[in-house]
């Protein structure tokens, strides 16, 4: 308990940290309940005029209205919803995977090791967008597909950091007293080296969740991404981005800020966790 | 006048758990060709002197009060560039760990050369080269003109500490600076480094601030020596005075704690009970009043400076 | 060295043929452009005639035993579209790829690492502030983003760059031209910024870990100036890890040309390999994928041996 409140207490020291600590948890409200804040479903047909279309920014619709009378604003927050959900559950699904793969190829070594590496070298020559963009292209859109996407080429990191830090731990003493002990390899992996590597990988997850939004943002802006019926922050700059020369430079911008100030937010997080782990630097 | 004299130097940092007195009021004088040692456990505050002196105390800690007095001149009021030239030059310094202070993509040869280079600039890189190889010879490293294009990562720990020591020298300080240099290495080359050094002093003419944990060390090197005890110097006078009629409970302590050959009734080797106070809670009155079998309510307060003939002593009980 | 060298050879063999077998895999099964090619009017009679003739009615296996033989005679078959090597086509467009990506790359690093250098030497400064604040901006935006706003500012609000299209070549390049400058300032400014942001920041934390190190204490003591500290003691640890990452990042570097040629109609490999995709051109995809592996393996190469050169402490074995 004490070395949480320790680290929580250190963490806001930073003025930025907080700051972006705070924009990121109201990005999160915002996303698990979209319709508390926004003025319409823009996704609910019935709730749109084509009538209202391509109004810049005024009273009745804050941030404009796009090409078939959608508001903006609440278009964003449910794009909000969507970037951020495709994001999260990807980072945890490749935490998942590439974690426990880390650890198992670290410490069996053999050739469950050989293999796992042989596929993240491979993977790793490449670029991640690139394998993500061949993936979502051929298999179609949709949500769940570009979250399994995002993942095959997330894990790796994970992966790699895991089984570096397992290769370190292993041959610390209180490994080879656990084995003494009689204590399952199973067990050794999960309850005695895990925690030693969790804090370097939530501080690395934290900065890839970031990653994973802007993959994913990128995927949809060149069309093989989410779905339009449940556009993210990438689909809605897309869409903006086909009327932005004829002047209607609300559509895409607007979106594209918030996507800015989502992705600084969890940098400014990630860079000052970052910074506590390193002991060297001066706080 | 005296080679160094330092005056009521303080050196505080200002952490964010509180001021950390690691100098507080400490005073001593080295003359040319002498040699003094400053002893204390890890945390007294003895390398902290050293970095003082040049003025490598990084944040956050400062020089807040105390003076310097280098051949007359304070230190205390000299800028960075004045630094630049007395370091390395007139005053130079040895690190305690060999293996970090090298820099490890770096030739020997170029960090040499560079240390003369840059303080005489009139020299060429021939002499410059000539110099540096003859110096590796006189601090003993085998083979020393091959070793100008090694690098760090291909020496011994040992003959790293003897390049440390030939760059410290190549300039032929007034002053040499070595905090803890043997401590890092094996006690079979300490013996050698500490030879060297002594030679090397004495052949090239330079004072020596030598500081230790090892009291024993300091007893063989030492013309001078200077307790300290949580920033504070609580003893300080000359090595024999010190070493054979120590007066300070805490000098009486260290001294006890060496295994001696002569006792060979004494099962177990003495140790001072409890442990240095932190820096940061520091208790009033006397530091050492928590260890000391003399203490009483007179140690409350803290001991005024006592003069015993050439002997400078911080007890009430003495 | 030699064998160092042929183990590296074999190795990325291995690597590019795991890498066409994958790639082979995936657009056999994504289906054909068939009904691409021929008019929508085409009789089943005319599609089944069109499949036969591009070879596509055979199984998986035998068409990747096909593919392999033919490899190895240096041909990887031609365009389903376009009706030509699908090799040629690409190579034709990689001096555009190129020419952005090097140029960004030079951007990235002839500023990034000064500047980083300066917010590391006195952090608290308000100059290093704003640099780091203006790099944190640099690594969060997406590059399409980047792309957008740069053509939003200067194309339909001032309207002094055009927004698509290369400008003039000559000798390879069009940088040589007025014309041609004028189109490459926004897509190298979009693929350079995240990268410069990046080496920014990377030789800011490099430095400063590296000014903590205790031989820049002692090189201090020994009186070094400044300047020598810095840029001669500090630096060239700082640039021995830099180099890795500068290399990996080339690898980023191309993927993004994906975008930026998108966004800015570049006529360079990135543009070919969506459009390629969409009309499920496997030739040319699976040569550009080869082409961009070698591209890699060369440059991992050099990475690994600039580094063994560089770095005292690591020899080649």
């Amino acid at each position: 308990m004490k070395i949480r409140n320790r680290f929580l207490t250190e963490f806001f020291e930073d003025k930025s940290a907080t700051v972006g600590f705070i924009l990121f948890i109201l990005f999160l409200i915002i996303a698990i309940a979209p319709s508390l804040f926004a003025y319409q479903n823009p996704y609910d047909l019935t709730q749109i005029y084509l009538h209202d279309s391509f109004q810049p920014p005024n009273h009745s619709f804050i941030l404009g209205t796009d090409e078939q009378g959608r508001d903006i604003y609440s278009a964003i927050l449910y794009g909000l919803s969507t970037s951020l959900y495709v994001g999260i559950a990807s980072t945890i699904f490749s935490v998942a995977i590439g974690f426990s793969a880390g650890l198992i190829s670290g410490y069996y070594g053999g050739w469950i090791d050989t293999i796992i590496m042989r596929i993240a070298d491979i993977q790793l020559s490449f670029p991640a967008i690139l394998i993500a963009l061949i993936i979502m292209a051929l298999w179609g859109g949709g949500i769940n597909k570009i979250i399994i996407a995002i993942t095959i080429v997330s894990w790796v990191y994970y992966a790699r950091t895991a089984r570096g830090i397992m290769l370190l731990e292993k041959e610390k003493e209180y490994v080879q007293s656990a084995k003494a002990l009689g204590m399952h390899n199973f067990n050794i992996i999960f309850t005695e080296i895990m925690p030693n590597a969790t804090a370097a990988i939530i501080v690395i997850a934290t900065v890839r969740i970031a990653y994973a939004i802007v993959l994913e943002a990128t995927l949809s802006f060149l069309g093989v991404g989410v779905p339009i019926t449940e556009p993210s922050l990438g689909t809605l700059i897309s869409n903006g981005y086909q009327v932005l020369f004829s002047g209607y430079w609300w559509s895409s911008l607007f979106p594209g800020i918030t996507l800015m100030v989502l992705i600084i937010s969890i940098n400014l997080i990630g860079d000052r966790m970052r910074d506590m782990m390193n002991p060297r630097l001066e706080r | 006048m005296a080679l160094l004299e330092v005056k009521n130097l303080k050196t505080y940092f200002f952490t964010k758990e509180g001021i950390v007195k690691a100098v507080d009021g400490n005073s001593f004088s080295l003359e040319e060709g002498e040699i003094l040692g400053i002893v204390g456990e890890s945390g007294a505050g003895k390398s902290i002197t050293g970095f003082s002196i040049l003025n490598l105390i990084d944040e956050p800690g400062k020089i807040v009060d105390g003076e310097i007095l280098f051949n007359g001149i304070d230190l205390t009021k000299l800028n960075a560039k004045e630094f630049e030239k007395i370091r390395g030059d007139e005053i130079a310094m040895v690190f305690q760990d060999p293996e970090t202070s090298l820099n490890p993509v770096i030739t020997i040869g170029t960090q040499l050369m560079e240390t003369l280079l840059y303080h005489n600039t009139l020299l060429s890189n021939k002499e410059a080269y000539s110099k540096s190889v003859k110096m590796l010879k006189q601090v003993g490293l085998p083979s020393a003109e091959k070793r100008m294009q090694s690098y760090p990562h291909e020496l011994s720990g040992g003959m790293k500490q003897r390049v440390v020591i030939a760059i410290a020298l190549l300039n032929n300080p007034k002053l040499l600076i070595a905090d803890e240099p043997t401590t890092a290495l094996d006690v079979t080359i300490q013996a050698q480094i500490l030879y060297l050094m002594k030679k090397l002093s004495s052949d090239f003419g330079s004072s020596l601030i030598f500081i230790t944990h090892d009291i024993a060390v300091v007893s063989q090197l030492c013309d001078k020596i200077a307790v300290m005890y949580a920033g504070k110097i609580v003893e300080y006078g000359s090595r024999d005075e010190i070493i054979f009629d120590p007066k300070h409970p805490y000098t009486k302590g260290l001294i006890a704690c060496l295994p001696k050959l002569e006792d060979s009734d004494q099962k177990r080797l003495y140790q001072i009970p409890g442990i240095m106070p932190s820096l940061l809670h520091l208790p009033t009155g006397c530091y050492f009043k928590d260890r000391c079998e003399l203490a009483d309510e007179e140690c409350n307060v803290y001991p005024k400076k006592q003069l015993l003939g050439e002997r400078i002593l911080f007890c009430h009980k003495v | 060295m030699i064998k160092f060298i042929l183990n590296r050879l074999f190795h990325s063999a291995l690597v590019m043929l795991a890498i066409s077998f994958i790639a082979f895999y995936i657009m056999f099964k994504a289906g054909d452009p068939v009904q691409l090619l021929l008019p929508p009017d085409a009789t089943q009679h005319e599609v089944i005639e069109m499949r036969h003739t591009l070879g596509l009615d055979k199984s998986f296996f035998v068409q990747y035993k096909s593919f392999l033989i033919q490899l190895s005679q240096g041909n990887l078959g031609n365009s389903f579209i376009y009706g030509e090597p699908a090799f040629d086509i690409v190579l034709e467009r990689l001096p555009a790829t190129l020419e952005l990506a090097v140029l960004a790359m030079a951007i990235s690093i002839l500023l990034g690492i000064p500047l980083g250098i300066i917010a590391s030497i006195n952090p608290k400064a308000m100059s290093s502030k704003v640099i780091m604040f203006f790099s944190l901006g640099g690594i969060s935006m997406p590059v399409f983003w980047i792309g957008m706003l740069l053509v939003l500012v200067f194309s339909v609000l001032f309207n002094i760059l055009p927004s698509s299209g290369r400008g003039e070549v000559y000798l390879f390049t069009s940088a040589f031209t007025w014309d041609g400058i004028k189109h490459l300032i926004m897509p190298v400014l979009t693929l350079s910024l995240f990268q410069l942001a990046l080496i920014i920041r990377l030789t800011k934390s490099g430095m400063s870990e590296v000014l903590t190190e205790d031989y820049i204490k002692f090189a201090m003591a020994k009186g070094m100036p400044q300047r020598v500290t810095i840029y001669h003691h500090a630096l060239k640890n700082t640039l021995i890890p830099l180099i890795t990452v500068i290399g990996i990042q080339f690898g980023q570097l191309i993927a993004f040309t994906i975008v930026t040629e998108t966004i800015f109609a570049w006529p360079g490999t990135g543009k070919l390999i969506i459009d390629s995709i969409q009309n499920l051109d496997r030739p040319v995809v699976i040569a550009y994928l080869l082409v961009i592996a070698v591209i890699f393996v060369v440059i991992n190469f050099l990475v690994d041996i600039i580094y063994t050169l560089i770095d005292p402490r690591v020899s080649l074995t």
